[in-house]
C-alpha cells in the first residue's frame, strides 16, 4: 500500500490534473515539499486545474496540509483549484486543514546592532532595580523581624532550627576540611618564601592576621553563598514556580515571615560559627604543616602567635560574618522569589544567587577593611 | 491508515500479556492482560491507586516490570532493537497529566520539538503544521509565541495534545486528560479527542476518571482492580456488570446524574 509519492501532470482538455499517488505521510515531507513547490509554479496558467488525490494511499496531516497549500496558491483570481477523488476517509482531515489559516510567522530573533545597544542599556539600568530589589527586601525582613519581636509566638522556632541545621550543622564538615586545606597551603608557602631571608617564623604572623581577619570569613562566606544561598534560591524558586507562596498569601501568611526570616536567621547565625570553626581549622592546618614541613614545633608556634595576633584580630574577622551572611541571605531570597513559571528561569536565578552573592561578600569585604584600617582596628 | 480498518481484531495495536509491575513489596499490577484495537478509543477506569497511571508509563516504558510481554504495533519492546524502539516511539504520542510542556520553550517550539528530531522537514512547513496542530486543538494561532506559564490549565492540555500529535501518531496516551478542567471545558476535550480520531485514525488509550467522557468519548472501557483488568467492553456491558465496584462506578449518584 505504501510507495514513494509522487505528483503527476496530466492534461485534460483545457483542464490540468495534478494526480497524488503514494505515501503522503511526514517521512516523506522533504520529497512532498518539493513537488509541491514545483507544482505551485504553474499558478496562473489560463487552465483551470484540479489536484486528483484518489490514488494517495496513506495520507496525514503533513500530506492534507501540503495539498491544501498547493490548493491555495494555485488559486488565484478566477480560476480556483479543486480537490477531486478525496475517499470518506480523509476528507474530514482535508476539511479540518482547510480551516488553518496560514499566519506568516515572524521572526523575531534577529540580531541588530540597535538590539544589542538597546539590551546592553537594559542590562545596565537592571542594576539600579538590582540595587533597589536587595534594600526592598532588607526592608521587608527587617520589618517582619519587629513584628516578630512585637509578637514572639509567630517565630517559625521548627523552621529555623531545620534551617540551621542545614545551613550550619551539615555544612560543618566540608567547611573545616577546605578551610584546613587551605591554612596548610598557606603555611607551606610562607615557609618556602620566608626561608630564603631566614624569618620562617613570621609565617606565623602572616597565617594568623591572614586567617582570622580575611581569608577565614570570606572563604566560609564565599562557600556558604555557594552552598546555601544557592539551595535557597531553588527552594524559593520552585515554591514560586508551583504557586505554593501565592497559595501562602491568600491563607493570609506572609511569605516573608514564614519563608524568608527563618532562613536569614539561620544564616547570620550559622556563618559566624562556620566562620569561627574554619579559621581554627586554617590555623591547626597551618601549625601542622609549620611543625612537620617547616619544624617549627607546637610550643614554638602558640607562643609565637600569641604574639603575633590579638583579640582585635578575630573581632575584626568575626563581626563582618554575620553582615555577610545578610548578604548572601538577601540575595539568595531576593532571587528565588523573581523566579518566573519556566525551569529556565529557575537556574539563571539560581546562577544569579551565587554570582551576586558571592560579589556582594567581596565588596562588602572591601568596604569593611576601609572601616576598620581607619578606626585603627 | 485512517479510521477504516476497525474490523482487526486479530490484530491488536497493544497487547499486553501478564504484566507483573512491583514497588518494593507491594504489587501494583498482578498477571494483567489488555488489547487494545486498532483505531478504537479505550477508557481506562478504576479506583485511584488501582495501578491505572502505572500500567499506562509500563507500556511506554518508564516504570520497570518484573514479568511479562508488551507488544506495540506487533513490535516486542523487550526484543526490540534500539532503531525498531525509536519507530515505534515515533508512532505514538503521549499526553502526560500535567502536560509536562518543556517550560522554557515556546508553544511553537514545544510542538516543533518532535518534529524538529524526527523529520527533516522546513522551517516554514514545520511552522505550518504548527498552526495546523493549533487549530485542531481548538487553539488560535496567536499562543503560539506563548510560554508554558502562560497559559490557563486547558490550554495546557491542548498545548500538550497538540506536542502529543505532533508527528501524527497513530496511538495516543492520554492520563487523565480532562483532570483540572472545568465540565465545559472536559466536554470540549472529549469532543475534541472524538472529532481527532476520527480525522486522523487515531488509536486512544485514555485513563480517565471522568465519567462523561466514558459515555461520550470512549468505545470500549477496561475496568482495573487488584492488579488486573477485572471487565472490559461496552458502556452497557459495564452497566450490566455485577462486580461491587462497578455497580458503585456505574449506579452511583453521579453516574445517574450523567446518564440523566
Amino acid at each position: 500500500m505504501s510507495g514513494d509519492p509522487k505528483l503527476e501532470r496530466i492534461a485534460k482538455g483545457n483542464a490540468l490534473a495534478l494526480c497524488a499517488t503514494g505515501t503522503w505521510t511526514a517521512s516523506f515531507a522533504p520529497v512532498l515539499e518539493r513537488m509541491v513547490a514545483d507544482a505551485e509554479k504553474l499558478a496562473g496558467g489560463p487552465q483551470s486545474i484540479f489536484i486528483d488525490v484518489s490514488e494517495v494511499a496513506k495520507l496525514d496531516t503533513f500530506g492534507a496540509w501540503l495539498i491544501e497549500r498547493l490548493r491555495r496558491s494555485l488559486t488565484q483570481g478566477a480560476v480556483e483549484a479543486q480537490i477531486a477523488g478525496l475517499s470518506a476517509n480523509y476528507s474530514s482531515l482535508v476539511d479540518e486543514v482547510r480551516r488553518v489559516r496560514a499566519t506568516p510567522v515572524t521572526d523575531s530573533s534577529t540580531i541588530t546592532i540597535t538590539g544589542m545597544l538597546e539590551q546592553i542599556g537594559r542590562a545596565v539600568a537592571g542594576v539600579g532595580g538590582t540595587v533597589a530589589g536587595l534594600i526592598d527586601m532588607l526592608g521587608a525582613v527587617l520589618a517582619a523581624g519587629a513584628r516578630t519581636l512585637i509578637h514572639p509566638r509567630s517565630f517559625r522556632m521548627t523552621s529555623t532550627v531545620h534551617h540551621l541545621e542545614q545551613v550550619c550543622w551539615r555544612a560543618v564538615p566540608i567547611v573545616v576540611l577546605i578551610t584546613f586545606l587551605i591554612g596548610c597551603i598557606i603555611a607551606q608557602q610562607g615557609i618556602f618564601h620566608f626561608r630564603r631571608f631566614g624569618a620562617d617564623i613570621f609565617v606565623v604572623d602572616m597565617l594568623g592576621v591572614l586567617v582570622l581577619r580575611e581569608i577565614g570569613v570570606l572563604l566560609v562566606a564565599i562557600m556558604v553563598a555557594g552552598r546555601s544561598g544557592s539551595a535557597y534560591t531553588a527552594e524559593l524558586g520552585s515554591m514560586k514556580m508551583r504557586e505554593e507562596i501565592d497559595a501562602l498569601r491568600t491563607m493570609g501568611f506572609d511569605p516573608i515571615e514564614v519563608l524568608v526570616l527563618p532562613r536569614m536567621l539561620a544564616l547570620v547565625l550559622a556563618l559566624p560559627i562556620l566562620a569561627f570553626l574554619g579559621a581554627m581549622a586554617a590555623l591547626y592546618g597551618g601549625g601542622l604543616v609549620a611543625w612537620l614541613y617547616g619544624g617549627v614545633d607546637p610550643e614554638a608556634f602558640l607562643l609565637r602567635l600569641r604574639d603575633a595576633i590579638s583579640i582585635d584580630h578575630f573581632i575584626v574577622g568575626i563581626v563582618k560574618a554575620p553582615v555577610m551572611a545578610a548578604v548572601i541571605g538577601i540575595v539568595a531570597c531576593v532571587e528565588g522569589l523573581a523566579v518566573q513559571g519556566s525551569a529556565e528561569s529557575l537556574g539563571q536565578h539560581t546562577t544569579a544567587s551565587v554570582v551576586k552573592g558571592i560579589f556582594f561578600v567581596i565588596v562588602m569585604d572591601g568596604v569593611f577593611a576601609i572601616f576598620f584600617a581607619s578606626i585603627g582596628m | 491508515m485512517a479510521q477504516g480498518t476497525q474490523n482487526g481484531i486479530q490484530n491488536p495495536i497493544i497487547r499486553v500479556r501478564d504484566i507483573t509491575v512491583q514497588f518494593g513489596a507491594t504489587r501494583v499490577l498482578d498477571g494483567l492482560d489488555l488489547d487494545v484495537q486498532r483505531g478504537e478509543i479505550l477508557g481506562f477506569v478504576g479506583p485511584s491507586g488501582a495501578g491505572k497511571s502505572v500500567l499506562t508509563r509500563t507500556i511506554i516504558g518508564l516504570v520497570p516490570k518484573v514479568a511479562g510481554s508488551i507488544e506495540v504495533f506487533g513490535v516486542d519492546l523487550d526484543a526490540s532493537s534500539t532503531s525498531q524502539r525509536r519507530n515505534v516511539e515515533r508512532r505514538w504520542g503521549v499526553l502526560f497529566q500535567q502536560g509536562a510542556l518543556f517550560s522554557s520553550l515556546t508553544v511553537r517550539q514545544n510542538i516543533q520539538f518532535p518534529m524538529r528530531e524526527y523529520l527533516r522537514v522546513s522551517q516554514r512547513l514545520m511552522d505550518e503544521i504548527t498552526i495546523a496542530k493549533l487549530t485542531m486543538v481548538g487553539l488560535k494561532p496567536e499562543v503560539a509565541d506563548r510560554f508554558p506559564s502562560e497559559l490557563s490549565g486547558g490550554m495546557i492540555k491542548r498545548v500538550a495534545l497538540a506536542r502529543a500529535l505532533s508527528l501524527d501518531p497513530d496511538l495516543v496516551f492520554l492520563d487523565e486528560p480532562t483532570s483540572g478542567l472545568d465540565p465545559i471545558g472536559a466536554g470540549d476535550f472529549d469532543e475534541l479527542v472524538r472529532t481527532l480520531q476520527r480525522t486522523l485514525g487515531l488509536t486512544v488509550f485514555m485513563v480517565t476518571h471522568d465519567l462523561d467522557s466514558l459515555y461520550t468519548a470512549c468505545d470500549r472501557i477496561a475496568v482495573l482492580g487488584n492488579g488486573k483488568i477485572i471487565a472490559a467492553g461496552s458502556i452497557a456491558d459495564m452497566q450490566a456488570s455485577q462486580h461491587p465496584w462497578l455497580r458503585q462506578y456505574f449506579h452511583g449518584k453521579r453516574a445517574r446524574a450523567v446518564m440523566g
